[in-house]
């Protein structure tokens, strides 16, 4: 199963994953050993979305991602939590390749959606990219009007060919992203002029107007204040209904409010994967336990 | 407690050196400012006080009887006549009758009071009007250069006033009748260059720095920026893309008269390309101006913050998209900063110019790309030079119009940035 050499690693990872985190741990627990491949829990689901084998992710020679084996399944809300640098980020952005414009990094390992591998050759990465769609830590709407942000992305792909089809789309994704009140009587101002709240929701309306099957979410409430977090959340479990979601996130209340399954990475393994509310109770993994319990991380 | 105490001592005395520090550091910056502002104020009142007097020219209004008889001219719509006819005889009377004590035998030294180029003018004036001939006009004709730096600079110890005191008192007495009179010179605006200062003017230097400047900025501006693109978005990262970009530094170092040089062998030598003209002149400050272009460019294209990048790639944008729709727009501003003072060191370039023959005595105002030229800075270098004071203050004027010049290019630049920025 491990085609990397098999090293026990548990000394601070070098390489900071995820931008503006600090890497050290504010304290490493009593040895505790990870077995590289190796995850407790519930990893694996049956007629999955996505389908992920012995991955691993190497910036030049510190390895981020290792080996790591996971399905996610349909319409399923999986959130990823770990300590900082723990490579939650980067094995996020694997999904939709959107490492791919960091040249030194390299990824191993089967990743497939829908038994299509992600990096294959043939696959085209424009395709794949508006099937899995892209929520970031920090609101980046473009600095355009509400309406040019949520049209972008059917504009680009060519899906309306009518103006009153591609208001449409707009209409319904803003609707979808709890946005529509606030906007209808502002879609020509600029987005960027909308409090980080909007802003967040906004660019969810903005990946779902593609239409995508997946959306992956990476801290999208990191920047947001209680009131903007629970909206968000609960569009979340709102969206649960059509769409596969993966969300990171620092916050254990949140993959607890949200997630049907959580993970937890640590120093690049994935070290347990279940049902959200075992995770939380019961964690099976000392390493689990000690971080939802705030021991460190 | 004590230790608190101590440690509260400590930052307090270190606190008045501190403040100390910043005050000497704010003074030496008000005083670094001062220095360039009394800097910039000295050149600018000298050449103000240099070359206002270039924009003024000195005119001599009299009634002239055009005589029929007496220019040898019968019919002024026929070009072979107005050729031949004496067009200097009739304002030469007239000016006689102006000058009080003049007689016929005075003849020459009145002639000297009239601008060699004043019966062309006349000349001029009877094609357009040839129904003239036969009647009395007031006609307004140049003065001579040395009526013109006597009427300016009269007293002036700088300038050698050529006239001698029997014509100095007549053309102080045609001042004070208002014959003799300074006004707005056009001609300055309205010509080329000339031997004779009271006729040159900056229009033909001006005609062709725009025409070196149309043929710089149509290479440079899309070169400079396709290059940045490619060299920031596209190229890979190695050893070769290194070496371009610290070549591309190097060359914004290189001083711009090897591009002179260059563009000598290369363009004229090689190519056969004409010399003197702004085709050339355009090639060869294009060069120059390349790589501040894409250094700029470069620079702004970087500043586009990463995530309105992830932003569109996330949704699935291709490298294409991402960069024309999102990049291009966000970079705009500062790529065109960059470019617009790239020209406007371009437009204030001499040097280079030298070399390739912009700097011959060209009287023709330009009308195309291979038409021999001069530019505003050459100009400028030109008459800098020449021996004649009144050449000294058109040059002074010739630097002011070229300073207009580059201070609009200038608030262009920033009018373009405050109109084009965008927040995120």
């Amino acid at each position: 199963m491990n085609t990397m050499n098999p090293k026990i690693s548990s000394e601070a990872d070098g390489q900071s994953v995820e931008s503006g985190e600090a890497v050290p741990l504010r304290e490493q627990p009593e040895e505790t050993i990870i077995e590289e491949g190796k995850t407790v829990g519930k990893p694996f689901a049956d007629n999955p979305k996505f389908k992920l084998r012995n991955v691993s992710v190497a910036y030049g020679k510190d390895r981020a991602i290792k080996d790591i084996s996971l399905d996610i399944g349909r319409n399923e809300v999986i959130s990823f939590i770990g300590p900082s640098g723990c490579g939650k980020s980067t094995f996020l952005r694997c999904l939709n390749r959107m490492n791919d414009s960091i040249d030194i990094c390299r990824i191993t390992g089967q990743l497939m959606l829908e038994d299509e591998d992600i990096y294959s050759s043939k696959r085209d990465v424009v395709e794949l990219r508006a099937r899995v769609g892209m929520v970031f830590q920090k609101p980046n709407p473009f600095p355009k009007s509400i309406y040019d942000n949520v049209a972008y992305g059917p504009r680009i792909h060519g899906l309306a060919n009518r103006k009153s089809e591609l208001d449409d789309i707009v209409e319904n994704s803003l609707r979808k992203a709890g946005l529509w009140n606030e906007a209808k009587d502002r879609l020509d101002s600029v987005a960027t002029g909308m409090s980080g709240g909007q802003q967040q929701r906004l660019c969810i309306a903005r990946a779902i107007a593609v239409s995508p099957e997946v959306i992956l979410m990476d801290e999208p409430c990191s920047a947001l204040d209680p009131i903007a977090t629970a909206r968000v959340e609960e569009l979340i479990s709102e969206m649960s209904e059509s769409y596969t979601i993966v969300i990171v996130t620092h916050s254990m209340q949140q993959a607890a409010r949200v997630s049907h399954r959580t993970a937890y990475f640590h120093l690049g393994h994935l070290v347990e994967v279940n049902e959200t509310n075992k995770v939380f109770t019961s964690p099976e993994h000392d390493l689990t336990e000690s971080y939802i319990t705030g021991r460190f991380g | 407690m004590s230790d608190q105490g101590s440690q509260a001592e400590i930052v307090r005395k270190s606190l008045k050196r501190r403040y100390r520090k910043e005050r000497r550091f704010r003074a030496y910056g008000i005083l670094a400012i001062a220095i360039a502002l009394s800097a910039l104020v000295v050149l600018f009142t000298d050449i103000i006080s240099k070359g206002y007097t270039g924009f003024m020219k000195t005119t001599i209004t009299m009634e002239v009887e055009l005589d029929g008889e007496m220019m040898y001219l019968d019919d002024a719509t026929d070009e072979r006549q107005l050729k031949m006819a004496d067009f200097v005889e009739p304002l030469l009377q007239a000016l006689i009758k102006q000058v009080p004590g003049a007689t016929q035998d005075d003849k020459d030294a009145v002639r000297e009071l009239l601008n060699p180029y004043a019966s062309i003018e006349l000349r001029n004036l009877l094609e357009v009007h040839p129904e003239w001939l036969g009647s009395t006009q007031a006609v307004t004709v140049l003065a001579h250069t040395d009526v013109d730096v006597y009427a300016k600079h009269a007293g002036d110890d700088a300038y050698s006033i050529k006239l001698d005191e029997r014509q100095q008192r007549w053309v102080d007495q045609l001042m004070e009748e208002g014959v003799v009179q300074t006004s707005f010179n056009d001609v300055f605006f309205t010509s080329g260059d000339s031997r004779d200062p009271s006729r040159a003017g900056v229009l033909g230097a001006i005609v062709g720095s725009l025409l070196t400047m149309f043929v710089t900025l149509i290479l440079s501006f899309p070169i400079g920026i396709a290059a940045a693109i490619y060299l920031e978005e596209f190229a890979p990262q190695n050893r070769f893309t290194d070496f371009i970009e610290v070549n591309i530094n190097n060359l914004a170092a290189v001083p711009s008269i090897i591009f002179g040089l260059l563009g000598l062998a290369v363009f004229i030598n090689l190519f056969g390309l004409p010399r003197s003209v702004p085709f050339v002149g355009g090639l060869v400050l294009t060069l120059m101006t390349l790589p501040t272009i894409i250094i700029s460019s470069r620079a702004a294209i970087k500043s586009v913050p990463p995530s309105i990048r992830e932003a569109a790639e996330g949704i699935g944008a291709s490298k294409m998209q991402v960069v024309l729709h999102h990049v291009l727009p966000l970079a705009m501003p500062g790529m065109l900063t960059g470019s617009i003072i790239g020209m406007a060191q371009a437009l204030g370039e001499t040097a280079p110019l030298l070399l390739i023959g912009m700097v011959a005595f060209i009287v023709d105002v330009p009308t195309g790309f291979f038409d021999s030229a001069t530019v505003l800075p050459v100009q400028v270098f030109l008459w800098a030079g020449s021996p004649e004071l009144a050449f000294i203050e058109r040059a002074s004027a010739a630097i002011m119009v070229l300073l207009a010049f580059l201070m609009s290019m200038n608030a262009l630049a920033v009018w373009l940035r405050k109109r084009l920025e965008r927040r995120w």
